[in-house]
């Protein structure tokens, strides 16, 4: 866990005081809408289509157990009683009243959350690998290095007032959970070989309309230099970068236009005035950030306990524990993927009452910390194996044992046309008929890892792009239309799909999904081809071909 | 549903009302006859060309405190007179979301 400090506290609490007032004068009729749309997007405040969406920060994906009991009574008190974890380490609540805002974000600041950095073009909420800390095989825990930029670019003037928003992403391991490919920067932690702590730095990568792979920049830039490097990218951007044309701001177009050998040119001329001004990293305030990052008191156990041995004769924990259950960097403890995608339900939406409950769990096996990741399920990072078999059951219980963790119903959606005030249709019908065609466990598991990504616009907060399966809402003649990419990837060997033919209706997608799949079944080489590497083997044309040869 | 929140000519091809969301608690207003707001659209005021409409909108943006993001939005309206949203987004925002809350309220 992270622990805040007073700077951190006071301006939470002061941006709370600042909001209520702002608010106040705004249903006076003192701020009209046009002024007071800039200050409720800098405290995460959207209007959707029904209501004002609100829209907080989690930091790097981290959440103690009282944080999300308050998130939980957030839910409860001042909306409908649920929440939507988001792919960027958000949580959004979709029916909060204006007037009561001040009032849940003073709830929420008593446990140290906030909704600073969620919209508006500034930098955004930098997120992490929701395994941080806990992976095997990690150079370091990337949430140091999240916190320290976290702490340098918020509401930092220069970082404030960007030509459009600006996200990045952090990984520290080898396999990349965080999806910083797509990110604006994208950040691994990598060591030298003089085995110094450093980042290989990526630029350049989005969704949306135009979407970009990120770019390597730089191969290592020395931690103490990160944010120097940071900065020097950002003012080469603030230069250049398009505010003239919203969809040209963002900085994947400057990259692409100018090319990446010029971008890092001008960067590195930048970098080199500035890399040993005050933006050096001194090793105290490293070490100091460090300090504030608490790791339980793990006990010394065995790596294959009693317990897991016995349940391992039920063939539905199994089942559960091969999808959900993955390995710690400390023997005899695991990290514990909490699906958010049942059967029929949309996916990343959890009640307050599974909050709470989950809260409970994580004080009773996880040293009451949980874990929110970019595929919109949670985590409870810190699990002994011991444990496992009562985790799973009362999991079960609460409707958060759902087997599908990595499978063809782990689907990412955005809110698309139920919600969205920018969608042309709708996504999470689409998620939710996709896992009823799909919920039979033996059929999803012999079909294997398999993403599916649903937006409801080009804007891509689903991914689609980047999703194995990517399905994108576009309106034609006032319907609903889909069109549908193969081939797409968010991890380490990141690529955006292909599309493979025509848009089709929304009764339709379910159909043209199963017949990819069984095109897939017929065509892998064995079963422990995935999807992607079939795809990457053939290309699009012989699903294209299976899809429309009846349509 | 191409988002009217982009709306820049003002032209309107049947029966029309002014729709925004209301300030104080986001809930979907319409814009009625009596220069007031509405939750229910049987009370909205019904506009047939485009004058009326930029006249219906203008006056609803002008009312600033009463709702939000005001735009122009189609309906049809049936020979009994009853009103309908003309387009899927306007019915999901009379009626809510089309998939089922997790929970029922
Ligand atoms: C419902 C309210 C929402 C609105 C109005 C909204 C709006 C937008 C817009 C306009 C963009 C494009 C920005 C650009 O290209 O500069 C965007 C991007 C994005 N949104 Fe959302 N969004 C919403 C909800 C969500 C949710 C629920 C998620 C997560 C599930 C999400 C995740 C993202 C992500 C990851 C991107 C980045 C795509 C990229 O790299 O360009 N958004 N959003
Ligand atoms: S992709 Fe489009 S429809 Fe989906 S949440 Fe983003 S802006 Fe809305």
């Amino acid at each position: 866990m992270y622990a805040y400090d007073e700077i951190d506290r006071t301006l939470v609490n002061e941006r709370v005081s600042e909001f209520r007032d702002q608010v106040k004068r705004r249903l006076s009729g003192e701020l009209t809408e046009d002024e007071f749309k800039i200050l409720r997007l800098q405290n995460g405040v959207y209007l959707q289509l029904h209501a004002y969406m609100f829209r907080v920060a989690i930091p790097y994906g981290t959440l103690a157990s009282n944080q999300l009991r308050r998130l939980a009574h957030v839910a409860r008190k001042y909306d409908r009683g649920y929440g939507h974890f988001t792919t960027r380490q958000n949580i959004q609540f979709n029916w909060i009243k204006l007037a009561e805002l001040p009032d849940a974000l003073a709830d929420l600041a008593e446990v140290g959350i906030h909704a600073m950095q969620t919209s508006g073009n500034n930098m955004r909420n930098v997120t992490s690998d929701q395994w941080a800390g806990v992976a095997p095989g990690e150079i370091e825990d990337p949430r140091i290095w999240s916190e320290l930029i976290r702490q340098h670019t918020t509401l930092h003037p220069e970082f404030s007032f960007l030509p459009r928003k600006f996200k990045i992403a952090i990984t520290a391991s080898d396999h990349d959970r965080a999806a910083i490919r797509i990110h604006d920067i994208g950040l691994r932690l990598i060591k030298n070989e003089k085995g110094e702590t450093g980042f290989e730095v990526l630029v350049g990568g989005g969704l949306g309309r135009t979407p970009f792979i990120a770019k390597t920049i730089k191969h290592f830039v020395h931690g103490r230099d990160i944010l120097s490097y940071i900065e020097a990218i950002l003012r080469v951007y603030n230069q250049y970068g398009r505010r003239d044309n919203i969809y040209k701001a963002r900085i994947k177009i400057l990259v692409h236009e100018l090319g990446i050998e010029k971008f890092s040119r001008e960067v590195e001329e930048e970098w080199q005035h500035i890399r040993n001004s005050s933006l050096q990293i001194d090793d105290e305030v490293i070490e100091d950030i460090r300090s504030r990052f608490t790791y339980p008191a793990y006990e010394k156990l065995p790596h294959m306990p009693d317990e897991l041995r016995q349940a391992a004769a039920d063939p539905d924990f199994e089942a559960w524990r091969k999808n959900s259950v993955s390995p710690h960097k400390v023997q005899g403890y695991s990290i514990v993927t909490i699906s958010l995608k049942p059967t029929g339900g949309p996916p990343g939406d959890a009640t307050a009452e599974q909050m709470d409950a989950l809260a409970d769990l994580a004080d009773k096996y996880s040293f009451g910390e949980i874990r929110v990741g970019h595929e919109q399920n949670l985590a409870l990072p810190h699990v002994a194996k011991r444990d496992l078999p009562a985790l799973w059951k009362a999991l079960d219980k609460l409707g958060l044992a759902t087997p599908n963790v990595n499978l063809i119903t782990d689907i990412i959606a955005c809110p698309g046309l139920d919600y969205c005030s920018l969608a042309n249709a709708r996504s999470i019908p689409i998620a939710q008929e996709l896992t009823r065609r799909f919920a039979n466990h033996e059929l999803a598991n012999l079909i294997g890892r398999l993403h599916i990504n649903i937006s409801g616009c080009i804007n891509a907060c689903g991914h689609h792009h980047v999703g194995h399966i990517g399905i994108l809402g576009v309106e034609k003649n006032g319907e609903e239309v889909y069109q549908i990419t193969i081939g797409g990837r968010a991890d380490e060997s990141a690529a955006l799909g292909n599309l493979i033919g025509p848009g089709v209706k929304f009764d339709e997608v379910a159909d043209v999904v199963e017949d990819i799949v069984e095109a897939y079944l017929a065509l892998r080489e064995r079963p422990e081809e995935l999807f992607i590497d079939t795809v990457k083997r053939l290309g699009v044309e012989p699903f294209k071909e299976r899809v429309y040869a009846t349509r | 549903m191409t988002s009217p929140l982009e709306q820049k000519k003002i032209k309107i091809a049947g029966p029309s009302v002014v729709t925004a969301n209301r300030t104080w608690d986001g809930i979907v207003v319409y814009r009625t006859a009596a220069q007031g707001w509405s939750a229910d659209l049987s009370e909205a005021a019904i506009v047939r060309n485009s004058d009326e409409a930029k006249a219906l909108l203008a006056e609803s943006v002008a009312d600033d405190v009463g709702a939000v993001g005001a735009y122009i939005a189609p309906v049809q309206v049936a020979e009994d007179g009853k009103v309908e949203p003309g387009n899927l987004r306007e019915q999901i925002r009379r009626t809510g979301v089309t998939i089922g809350q997790p929970v029922q309220v």
